[in-house]
């Protein structure tokens, strides 16, 4: 099986400071990371390879620094690695850039086919978690999003367990398809030496716009329609009242249940109300 | 099953030792691995803060011109401090500031970094983020390393420790014995941003140029040691350190010397404003001559820290790591081109650095540790001394000058009698002269 996992390098968030004046993220001199949802999609890929055989390709979008994090994907045992390196693709919004590794996939596909295609959940550094189902969309195949288990996978398909606000869903897909994944999904290896060794001699393959179909209008500035006007974090939720039920949990239920009443938010049926009456 | 790997040299540790023995070993047509703990060359490597000119153009000339280098050092000066009072002498030499140099200051996390990425453009293979546990051994000969990852051992032929102060391996390997307190002094320190202009301006600076300042005495509550002051670009380096038997001694903290000396007169003002945003602290082995290990065995050589080469009393550590490091890459490549790896052959490393300045340096102060160590009076009695005859003589009060001069002597043999004063003088010529 061929597995393909997207994974792009951000500033490591846990030693980048807030510049006090202008509120924004001092980057300089913070180190890169893989973005660390990304690295799970990895490691999936790579148990999923070492239990089903095949092989794994990461594929980044970013600059020529970018393949630092490449490497480190080899020497986690990614098999193959690309980045997708071109001034043309700069200034790409989460359109453009899920257009744009879109389009690689396709090359790969059609060139050595693809069986599951993996991305992080969000990056940390921007938090959309819109290029994962962006990819999906453009290449028509089905998406799970949120994924923190998979139950299996075999020839033509694949079952995994989706985290939802109010549960959890067992999904199936067939293949290809996307994940995009959680953190609880896995944990990630250790590097083992031969892997270091062969990640440090290791050059990734670059693809520069040239390299595959692209439409000029659909990468960069040009295919980037969105601006950013504002960004604050929402505020928190306020008001709620809380019923302690740990001494006399049936009377806490009842007056819950009577403060749901009270305030509408469970309402009496009319008919039902006409029958009381 | 991937074919394994071997290596001509192994190097354990990326910092100015190993980096050298490395980029020695692969200018001689060796195969060569440094294999480095941290997450990066550089990450945990700590020193004072300067890099000296000459000995480092040695390994790669002119690398002034594109290493990362904070300040070039155009002034030396030395504080005795007493009390609230402090006696100062001090070099300034304006040509310093051009190449060829004579110091800079350097910030080693940026500074090893550079050095790793030109040893790597030499074909150096560095693999970091991987701690070596052991020696692996064939019999009795060493074959390589073992490192704390899966499937880790890596052989070679000839294994460089440049491991550090801790030297964890050369102490298994049976060639360094346990560290004394009395062989190693705790160091910390505090990089203090400031703007550029206040540099310049408090320490009496052209533009770029930079200065050290050593504090003695006082500055470390009188135990054997210096504290130090050392300007980068936008940031001062301001630490101290003490030898550990005398921190143990007196029960002292080194956090709490630090913020001692952050906040006397004379530092006070130099800081002032500034904002610490880093805190560092490491062991640096100042054992001296005597305390130097075994350094080689069959197959094994030990370079930089790991060796205890540094000078204390110079505040001399990177340039003989880089020298040892430089001779060790040199033998290895010998020996392996001789397929001599005996402990014979080995040897030849020790030799060539008894004719270097590496071990005439430390053989020449063979003898200081010990001096101080029995002679506190050199870090207590003494700076009051001077701080008491400068005061003395700076000290316009209608007293006729002769009186003045056996006023200040009185205080001087107040201090310290007559025969210990010669004693002392004696004991300190013969030991540094």
């Amino acid at each position: 099986m061929h597995f393909v996992v997207c994974l792009k390098q951000v500033p490591d968030t846990s030693e980048v400071r807030i510049d006090p004046k202008t509120n924004t993220l001092m980057r300089e001199g913070v180190p890169s990371i893989i973005n660390p949802y990304d690295a799970h999609a990895l490691e999936e890929a790579l148990a999923l390879r070492d239990k089903a055989g095949g092989k794994v390709t990461v594929l980044s979008m970013g600059p020529p620094q970018a393949v630092d994090s490449l490497r480190k994907a080899v020497s986690l045992g990614a098999d193959e690695a690309i980045l997708l390196s071109d001034r043309a693709f700069a200034g790409s919004d989460t359109l453009a850039t899920s257009y744009i590794l879109a389009q690689a996939l396709e090359k790969i596909r059609q060139e050595q086919g693809i069986d599951l295609v993996l991305c992080g959940k969000q990056a940390i550094d921007g938090d959309t978690a819109q290029v994962g189902p962006g990819i999906a969309r453009r290449l028509d195949i089905p998406q799970l999003t949120y994924v923190i288990k998979v139950d299996w996978i075999k020839e033509g398909e694949i079952q995994v367990h989706r985290k939802l606000e109010d549960g959890r869903e067992v999904a199936r897909a067939k293949l290809p398809a996307l994940l995009t994944v959680e953190k609880e999904l896995n944990e990630i290896r250790y590097a083992t030496f031969p892997n270091m060794l062969r990640a440090a001699k290791y050059e990734p393959l670059v693809w520069g716009a040239d390299k595959f179909h692209l439409s000029p209008a659909e990468m960069g500035l040009k295919g980037s329609p969105t601006s950013v006007s504002r960004i604050f974090a929402p505020p928190g939720r306020t008001g709620g009242e809380q019923i302690m039920a740990i001494d006399d949990p049936g009377s806490a239920a009842i007056s819950l249940v009577g403060k749901l009443f009270q305030q509408n938010i469970i309402m009496v049926h009319p008919i039902a109300r006409g029958g009381r009456d | 099953m991937r074919a394994v790997e071997e290596f001509d040299v192994i190097v354990v540790g990326a910092g100015p030792a190993g980096l050298a023995a490395a980029m020695t070993a692969v200018r001689n047509g060796m195969k060569t691995i440094v294999i480095e703990r941290g997450e990066f060359p550089g990450a945990k490597n700590v020193m004072g803060g300067v890099l000296y000119t000459q000995p480092t153009s040695r390994l790669i000339p002119e690398f002034y011109q594109e290493a990362p280098l904070e300040r070039p050092v155009v002034e030396q000066r030395y504080a005795f401090l007493e009390g609230d009072n402090a006696f100062t002498a001090g070099y300034r030499a304006p040509a310093w500031a051009d190449p060829p140099y004579n110091a800079h200051t350097v910030l080693r996390a940026k500074f090893d970094r550079w050095l790793a990425k030109k040893a790597e453009a030499e074909g150096v293979l560095i693999i970091t983020e991987t701690v070596v546990e052991d020696l692996l051994y064939k019999g009795d000969a060493v074959v390589g390393v073992r490192t704390g990852r899966a499937e880790g051992d890596v052989r070679g032929k000839v294994v460089i420790l440049a491991e550090g102060v801790n030297a964890l391996i050369a102490k298994k390997a049976g060639l360094h014995t346990q560290l004394g307190p009395e062989h190693v002094a705790v160091a910390v320190k505090e990089i203090i941003s400031l703007p550029r202009e206040k540099i310049e301006d408090r320490f009496c600076l052209e533009e770029g140029q930079g200065a050290t300042l050593e504090l003695l005495g006082g500055a470390t509550a009188g135990m054997i040691g210096t504290a130090f002051i050392y300007t980068n670009q936008d940031s001062l380096s301001v630490g101290i350190g003490c030898l550990l038997s005398e921190m143990v001694k007196r029960q002292a903290n080194p956090n709490d010397l630090l913020e001692r000396l952050k906040a006397h007169p004379f530092v006070r003002k130099l800081i002032q404003g500034g904002e610490t945003k880093e805190y560092m602290g490491h062991l640096i082995p100042e054992g001296g001559y005597k305390a130097i290990p075994k350094m080689y065995r069959q197959g094994v050589m030990v370079v930089g820290d790991a060796g205890m080469l540094v000078n204390g009393i110079h505040r001399e550590g990177s340039n003989l790591a880089m020298v040892s490091g430089m001779a060790a890459g040199e033998v290895a490549a010998g020996a392996i081109n001789s397929h001599d790896l005996s402990e014979q052959s080995m040897k030849l490393y020790q030799d060539r650095l008894k004719e270097t300045f590496v071990l005439k340096d430390l053989y020449k102060y063979r003898n200081s540790a010990h001096l101080f160590e029995e002679n506190p009076q050199f870090f207590t009695t003494y700076p009051e001394i001077l701080s008491g005859a400068a005061r003395e003589f700076f000290t316009v009060d209608s007293m006729p000058k002769a009186d003045k001069q056996k006023k200040i002597w009185k205080m001087v043999t107040g201090k310290r009698a007559k025969g210990d004063l010669i004693r002392d003088m004696w004991k300190l010529w013969r030991t540094m002269g």
